[in-house]
């Protein structure tokens, strides 16, 4: 089985990258580290067909020895697919979390924060969590819309520093 | 029978679709997936019937021969799990409708949760029945993208917060067994699991090892053992409680059901069993000793979930037979006795509006019928004889004591504490929650005494909260199930011992995918 060097230095790098974004609080970040880890994997599957450069076609004539394994193209196609659908999930969450919070970071859980701090009773307000704020509720796109709204906002501190490349948040 | 199997995977996936167009006919599409799911159990019992009855069903979709095209394999381990992950699904399917029926969809968008639930359904019933690595790698996905979808439903702050956290560990840990999947397909140049098996003994040790390890991480991760299963009480516990309850049952199963057959098929071998071992006794007493800690009775569950799989961890980790039949047992308790569990609290949150053991009281008054939900599968959980989880755990200390090392000792002595202590923080939550009075909680206030003294000449206002019948009949059902795991104990535990001599190295499993023995050609390049 012979490997082919470029590949295998350009999926190193990619793993490398990858799981360095991965670490990232941002999310944005984890979302390109992923994307970076998926392709290095799929680069490691095809590292496994062996055979650089030779096409996986089979035709009368043809011996095996020149042609490389389909099988792992095939195994790359379905995980490239399922890395695309997973990513556009990602995309509509990282959204989704930015027009909740207008941040993209993961939060440390609540309670763990809880816990840490020695407070033996456990704030709960996520257990009340009403439907105010569902994307599906019928209250939902009404409470954002007046939150992100410039003319009934009333200036708060953490509205001052919205990023003025929201559509509806930049002040015109 | 064969043609039964692919039933199980198609039935809801086409149920899906059809859900999917039903979405402006909640009605219609809430009877689709009641139907699907009842005729998916119909199917599984029907199959474990017949491969009970000695015969193992082996499809080669597409007509395409074993080690070239995809098997679906179902034999006694993988129909038993069918059967009872059929059960739980659709008793969470009514719960949830009760509860969507009740509570106006604002928490459930009703058009997305069903075909989305059987998709869920889809990809776990395809990781029991795949027979090549490949494809159960596509059953995890399918399961964990559902999975995505449902941990995040309605997108509330506290949802789309831990949704991250579950997706990003989802996703390395998916990453962990495609890489896995590549290696293996490098050392041994195929992904079907009987052939793997086969060629596997002809690859050097050291790199059987990566391998192995490699497989473990990725299926660990989603079977949350010890040193990774710091996400699932960070994520379970806000999703919807039938989300919460029908993850907690399955998900973390599927990891351990494909961890039996990395032991048991692919690396048949005794190398990794110590590790393992020591690996279940950690899950056991970490998970556990945050459980005791928890004041919210999701959190604390989904602590006692983390725990009680080390208890499965240490059925597989003793590789012989008699071991992997009890872990066997143990996860058909467990799916349905967790399950049980989390739909109960799903009862006491609508009833006492808080899951947090510090706000609820009286509740064993309030409704007597919830406390009986909770406190019988509370008691199985514990390991309280005669129930379920007694028999599970005497199956596994008999076999670590059979097993005979000191370290297979220490491990009984560990699992007798965690029982004990999970008795104890499933018995605090009691006392706090149900036993107590209700005027004994801090900060109660008496709906009677604020609306006299508010207004002391008016109609007096009676607020009463109900809990709509599908919900509590649905759990109810649960409870009964996990009963009857005690009184047929016999013939199920028969079932699973069946299954575990099956496991019993590697030769039961190639000889149904391979009856005239591996074809030989296919070595070339390699």
């Amino acid at each position: 089985m012979s490997v082919s060097l470029v590949l295998l230095i350009v999926m190193v790098v990619l793993y490398a990258c990858g799981i360095y974004l991965m670490l990232e609080r941002s999310m944005t970040r984890v979302l390109l580290g992923f994307l970076l880890v998926g392709n290095a994997t799929n680069l490691l599957i095809i590292i496994m067909a062996s055979k650089p450069g030779v096409a996986p076609i089979y035709e009368d004539g043809v011996t095996f020895d020149d042609m490389t394994d389909p099988l792992p193209q095939a195994l790359i196609l379905t995980a490239i697919v399922i890395t695309f659908a997973v990513s556009a999930f990602l995309l509509a969450l990282i959204y989704r979390s930015w027009r909740l919070e207008r941040e993209d970071d993961v939060e440390d859980d609540a309670d763990d924060v809880a816990m840490r701090s020695g407070e033996s009773s456990i704030p709960d307000e996520h257990v009340e969590e009403g439907p105010v704020d569902t994307e599906f509720g019928n209250r939902a796109e009404a409470a954002i819309a007046e939150e992100l709204d410039p003319a009934t906002e009333t200036v708060t501190p953490d509205n001052t520093d919205l990023p003025v490349t929201h559509p509806k948040g930049a002040k015109k | 029978m064969n043609q039964l199997v692919p039933l199980v995977v198609l039935m809801p996936l086409i149920g899906a679709a059809l859900a999917l167009i039903l979405g402006k006919r909640p009605a219609l599409q809430r009877i689709v997936t009641v139907i699907v799911l009842a005729a998916v159990l119909v199917v599984g019992v029907l199959m474990l019937i017949a491969v009970d009855g000695g015969e193992p069903l082996v499809v080669e979709v597409g007509g395409w021969a074993a080690p070239y095209g995809i098997v679906l394999i179902v034999d006694r381990l993988a129909a038993l799990m069918v059967v009872v992950s059929a059960a739980v699904l659709l008793a969470v399917l009514v719960f949830s409708i009760g509860q969507g029926l009740a509570d106006g969809h604002d928490e459930t968008p009703v058009s997305i949760y069903y075909p989305t639930y059987l998709i869920l359904a889809t990809g776990v019933f395809n990781a029991f029945i795949a027979g090549d690595l490949f494809n159960l790698y596509v059953g995890f996905e399918i399961l964990l993208v559902s999975s995505y979808v449902l941990i995040t439903l309605g997108g509330t702050q506290a949802r789309i917060r831990a949704g991250v956290t579950y997706i990003v560990v989802s996703l390395v840990s998916s990453m962990f067994f495609l890489a896995s999947i590549a290696m293996i397909y490098g050392a041994v140049g195929t992904v079907n699991i009987a052939q793997i098996s086969q060629r596997m003994a002809d690859i050097p040790a050291d790199v059987q090892i990566i391998l192995h390890v490699m497989l473990l991480v990725g299926f660990g991760i989603k079977a949350a053992v010890f040193p990774l299963s710091f996400w699932l009480p960070d994520s379970y516990p806000t999703a919807p409680a039938p989300v919460t309850a029908v993850f907690a049952g399955l998900l973390t199963k599927v990891g351990v059901y494909s961890i039996i057959r990395t032991e048991t098929v692919i690396f048949p071998g005794p190398e990794l069993n110590t590790f393992l071992m020591i690996v279940a006794l950690l899950t056991m007493v970490v998970g556990v000793l945050g459980a005791v800690a928890q004041a919210d009775i999701k959190r604390l569950l989904s602590f006692t979930l983390v725990s009680h799989i080390g208890f499965m961890i240490l059925g597989v980790s003793l590789g012989s037979a008699i071991g992997t039949a009890a872990a066997i047992y143990y996860i058909v308790h467990h799916i349905v006795v967790q399950t049980t569990l989390f739909l109960a609290t799903g009862l006491i949150e609508r009833q006492g509006g808080s899951t947090s053991i510090n706000k609820l009281g009286g509740l064993l008054a309030a409704s007597p019928v919830i406390a009986i939900l909770f406190f019988l599968p509370a008691l199985n959980l514990g390991g309280i004889p005669p129930f379920s989880g007694f028999i599970g755990k005497l199956a596994l200390f008999e076999a670590s004591a059979e097993q005979g090392s000191p370290l297979a000792y220490v491990l009984i002595g560990a699992g007798a504490l965690v029982s004990l202590l999970t008795l104890y923080a499933l018995v605090r939550v009691w006392n706090l929650a149900f036993w107590r009075g209700a005027e004994e909680v801090d900060g109660y206030e008496s709906e009677l005494l604020t609306n006299l003294s508010e207004a002391p000449h008016g109609v007096s206002v009676k607020k009463s909260r109900t809990t709509p019948r599908l919900m509590v009949g649905a759990t109810a059902a649960m409870v009964a199930l996990g009963i009857a795991l005690t009184v047929f104990a016999g013939p199920l535990y028969g079932i699973a011992a069946r299954a575990g001599e099956n496991l019993e190295g590697p030769s039961f499993y190639v000889d149904i995918v391979f009856p005239d023995g591996v074809p030989a050609i296919g070595e070339s390049g390699k």
